[in-house]
């Protein structure tokens, strides 16, 4: 497919990794050349320079024969500005606009359908919610939700006083008391999908798939006591941190934010009534333990800065604060970062990018394609759903007759209200959810899980 | 340094190499031709065996690639095709000396048509077609053509720019479509129609289909060997025109034959640098006629002086050198103007030589400014081409290769007159001219009628490397021969 990127940002080029890598023809509009320059020497993409939203430079960028234009500019009015000005340029384009203002959080409904986009992405608002259910259970490091919520592929770190240390995954039931995979584990930053006989080790990543329903059971057997979270400290106000308190403020959790923009902070006070906010500088330790954070139940830092992101999960977690969360927004050393307690990680333009991504295989695939997609094991493997129709093979036919291609894990099937695990004597049926993980090779439809 | 990925390339480049010798090796079996079948035997077995080699070699090569590697990879697959290339003409016999077998080949496939040999149809079909092809695979670049047919995993392949860069003539080099392959591809398919229809055009006009297959090779990689020891002036004079029409339209930039095929024909003919090549080439023809008809006394009449200076004139620009007439005859004022065209050079993105027409505007208009900037010292001017502003490090970048114009030619001159054969001035200077430009014929000892014979094997080293110099525009081959490319930090 032919697809337009504005905007060459960190949204932008991650997009245009992912993008340029499953065999679409891009270009890049930005109105810095260097910018451009650095990434036409990476990825095989043309690129134009000027403003996205004139006329002109979207007609050198090829608007009129385009399929998708998708507006990650640093600005919301240019994103819709732009999307509105191909969409007249060219009616059968799709497009997709980030819009993060909260002024317009409200409005994103309408101006969608005003402006004919195809989808708005938000992913400080993504990332809030992401945020708000891990605080939920604050044992996982991720969770990623399929089959409208009643699956989940969770992040579990192996702690040296965990009960799964040095047992074998053929064992697993028998500790997790409820039915549980493990679809993927990263050991030394390498990802493998491990067989029965695979030895859990202390420090091991594990991407374990539960029903929703067993996540509490799930963490209770492995002795995380469930202890609801009830004050959070928030460091960094930015947009981020706005749309979470008002998640949290809704649960009735205590929120404390501390920003060092003095402005900021009155806008915060104003317009999120029941949130504490402090004026301060969160790099100083003295200022970070006057408010309490030794005694706080979760830390999140959600500044600008990623390394100092980084060093205050870093104290947090040498305080023992029992959840700590870091938002990252390049997340370009996640292998060296993961080593690291500081917690879980979340990536605002991973979020963004996987709901991109799943848009645009929909887009290629008119039947068959996937329903959600989430990158899991720092983008080295990916966890896709799909839904089983007429057009799928092997219907009916038992697993153990079928081949599968290489790298790839059948992790649960839900059917109605049941979530299957499948072994040898299950089999798809139509409307199935299926969930599976791959490591190489990108599946665009449910078929290519096939061998042969 | 990648050098596994670079062995790579070159493991292609060979395979490349033995596949372009392939048409020829069937017209020597063709025409029973036992040294040139030996000859292009023996060159495609040692050519696949080398990359069978180096593909073994470099078979675990990483894909980290920088513009560094592009312009080493881009000088140095270039000096490996020609040593392959050559090979043919040294092991059939027919050129003994393998320095002129080298200089023969070099100038092919930098399509500069200068040529070592006094009787070029003693060569045998087979060699004169190896030699002819050679200008078309060297036109368009043998580097672009691997860009159009590698397969490419489609991560981190933003490599590729760098030898499409590296290759390609001209100030500022981009892609024309968003995918490597298909702007190579693309490239390659109106090269091929442009060529189809040149050799149809020539068949019309009554020429052999040997010679019209030959002719339009060297037409459109503007490079200007002759299959006849009369050069062009054999042909029909309608053929001469076809072969005037088609140098003038392989001169221009092929990114406006691209927009013409999506439509945008209004958008190329605003091309600035288009109005400034037709132009020159105009005003040229006009002066040329002229000044013919003003002092030789006997002429021909003025239909032949018209097309003969017609002819003349493109294949000067484009860098050609096909010739219909003895030039080096005409009047000292005709021979000034055509010493002009071999500096200015075709348009960029041409399969010509030269400076390129685009770049002399930048350098005329640059100086304008600061001539006039002497005078408004506050003055904020911009360069512009075709409307758009031209970014001030493409300006520097063209002041930066003027530079390393003049000191090349400045050089070359000097080591070329230290010769044994002690040749005139005008001969060295346009020896030089010739071959860096990649023209072929200069003028006096080396002119229309004359060949390159006469130079030792050390003149005939320093022309094979301004040849190359010309057609890589000088930065691929200096960075081969810099020290600071070949250190870690």
């Amino acid at each position: 497919m032919k697809i337009i990127i504005a905007g060459d940002g960190k949204v932008g080029s991650m997009l245009t990794s992912q993008l340029s890598g499953e065999g679409h023809d891009l270009t890049l509009i930005d109105n810095n050349p260097e910018a451009l320059e650095s990434t036409i020497e990476r990825y095989d993409v043309m690129s134009v320079e000027g403003n996205c939203a004139s006329m002109e430079v979207l007609r050198n960028a090829g608007v009129e024969e385009a399929d998708l234009l998708i507006t990650a500019t640093g600005e919301d009015e240019l994103n819709l500005l732009c999307c509105m000005t191909a969409h007249g340029m060219n009616p059968k384009l799709h497009t997709i606009a980030r819009i993060r203002k909260p002024d317009y959080a409200e409005s994103t409904y309408a101006l969608q359908k005003l402006f004919a986009l195809s989808l708005t992405v938000n992913p400080e608002r993504q990332t809030a919610r992401e945020i708000d259910r891990l605080l939920r259970y604050p044992g996982f490091l991720r969770r990623e939700k399929f089959a409208n919520g009643m699956v989940e592929i969770v992040e579990l770190k192996v702690a040296a006083d965990s009960p799964l240390k040095d047992q074998a995954l053929y064992d697993l039931s028998n500790i997790t008391h409820c039915q549980v995979l493990v679809c993927a584990a990263v050991r030394d930053g390498k990802v493998v999908i491990p067989s029965g006989d695979f030895v859990m080790r202390e420090g091991d990543r594990l991407f374990v798939t539960a029903s929703a329903k067993n996540l509490t059971i799930l963490l209770q057997s492995l002795g995380y006591v469930k202890q609801k979270i009830r004050s959070v400290m928030i460091l960094g106000g930015g947009r981020n941190c706005y749309y979470l308190s008002q998640l949290l403020i809704k649960e009735g959790i205590d929120v404390k934010i501390i920003e060092s923009d003095l402005e900021r902070c009155e806008h915060l006070a104003e317009v999120l009534p029941s949130a504490v906010v402090v004026h301060g500088d969160v790099s100083h330790s003295a200022v970070l333990e006057r408010e309490n954070i030794q005694n706080m139940d979760a830390v999140i830092s959600m500044t600008g800065i990623d390394e100092l992101n980084v060093i205050t999960s870093l104290y947090a977690d040498s305080l023992h604060v029992p959840k700590v969360i870091t938002k990252l927004g390049r997340a370009d050393n996640l292998d060296l970062l993961s080593k690291m307690p500081v917690g879980s990680i979340v990536s605002p333009k991973e979020l963004c990018c996987n709901s991109i991504v799943t848009y645009v295989r929909a887009m290629k695939n008119q039947v068959g394609a996937a329903v959600t997609m989430h990158s899991i094991a720092d983008g080295q493997a990916e966890a896709i759903e799909f839904i089983v129709d007429s057009s799928t093979r092997h219907l009916g036919q038992q697993l153990r007759e079928i081949h599968f291609k290489k790298n790839i894990l059948l992790t649960s099937i839900t059917r109605g209200r049941n979530i299957i695990f499948p072994n040898g004597d299950s089999s798809f049926e139509i409307g199935d959810r299926v969930v599976i993980v791959s490591n190489g090779g990108t599946i665009q439809q449910l078929n290519d899980i096939f061998a042969g | 340094m990648n050098y596994k990925m670079m062995i790579r390339i070159h493991a292609w480049i060979l395979v490349l190499a033995s596949a372009f010798m392939l048409p020829a090796l069937l017209i020597t079996i063709a025409t029973k031709d036992a040294p040139a079948i030996r000859g292009f035997g023996c060159s495609i077995a040692i050519a696949l065996v080398a990359a069978g080699v180096m593909a073994f070699i470099a078979r675990n090569a990483e894909r980290r690639f920088y513009a560094r590697e592009g312009l080493v990879a881009t000088g140095m697959a270039w000096i490996v095709l020609s040593l392959v290339g050559a090979l043919p003409f040294y092991i059939s016999g027919r050129i003994p000396n393998f320095v002129d077998a080298f200089f023969e080949i070099v100038s092919g496939f930098t399509t500069t048509g200068a040529s070592v040999l006094s009787d070029v149809e003693a060569l045998g079909k087979g060699l004169l077609y190896w030699r002819s092809f050679s200008h078309w695979v060297g036109g368009m670049g043998v580097l672009v053509f691997f860009l159009a047919i590698i397969p490419t995993n489609g991560r981190n392949d933003g490599y590729m720019l760098h030898i499409l860069r590296a290759e390609s003539p001209g100030p500022s080099v981009n892609k024309i479509v968003p995918k490597m392959r298909e702007t190579a591809g693309i490239l390659y398919i109106m090269y091929c129609v442009l060529t189809v229809l040149d050799i149809i055009f020539l068949i019309i006009a009554k020429m052999p289909v040997f010679d019209a297959f030959c002719i339009a090779f060297g037409t459109a990689g503007t490079g200007g060997f002759c299959i006849l020891n009369s050069g062009m002036a054999t042909y029909t004079p309608f053929a001469q025109n076809v072969t005037t029409v088609f140098m003038l339209l392989f001169g221009v930039n092929f990114s406006i034959y691209y927009l013409m095929i999506m439509r945008r024909v209004r958008q190329a003919m605003k091309d600035e640098e288009l109005h400034v090549y037709f132009l020159i080439v105009l005003t040229s023809i006009v002066l040329i006629a002229f000044n013919i008809f003003r002092y030789t006394p006997q002429t021909e009449g003025l239909e032949p002086t018209i097309r003969h200076a017609a002819f003349q004139v493109a294949a000067i620009i484009t860098t050609t050198g096909y010739s219909t007439v003895d030039f080096d005859l005409w009047p000292s004022f005709s021979k000034a103007i055509l010493l002009c065209l071999m500096f200015v050079g075709a348009s960029a993105g041409s399969t010509g030589g030269g400076i390129k027409v685009s770049r002399v505007m930048l350098l005329v208009r640059n100086l304008r400014r600061n001539a006039h900037q002497i005078f408004h010292p506050h003055e904020i001017r911009i360069v512009r081409m075709n409307g758009q502003r031209v970014p001030e490090q493409t300006i520097f970048n063209v002041n930066g290769y003027l530079a390393g114009y003049v000191i090349i030619v400045i050089v070359s001159f000097l080591l070329l007159s230290l010769d044994k054969g002690n040749f005139s001035m005008t001969t060295n200077f346009s020896a030089v001219m010739a071959t860096f430009n990649n023209i072929g014929p200069g003028f006096d000892a080396v002119g229309p009628t004359q060949n390159f014979s006469a130079y030792s094997d050390f003149s005939t080293i320093v022309m094979c490397l301004d040849m190359l110099l010309g057609r890589l525009e000088i930065f691929p081959i200096l960075a081969l021969f810099s020290l600071s490319t070949y250190k870690r930090s």
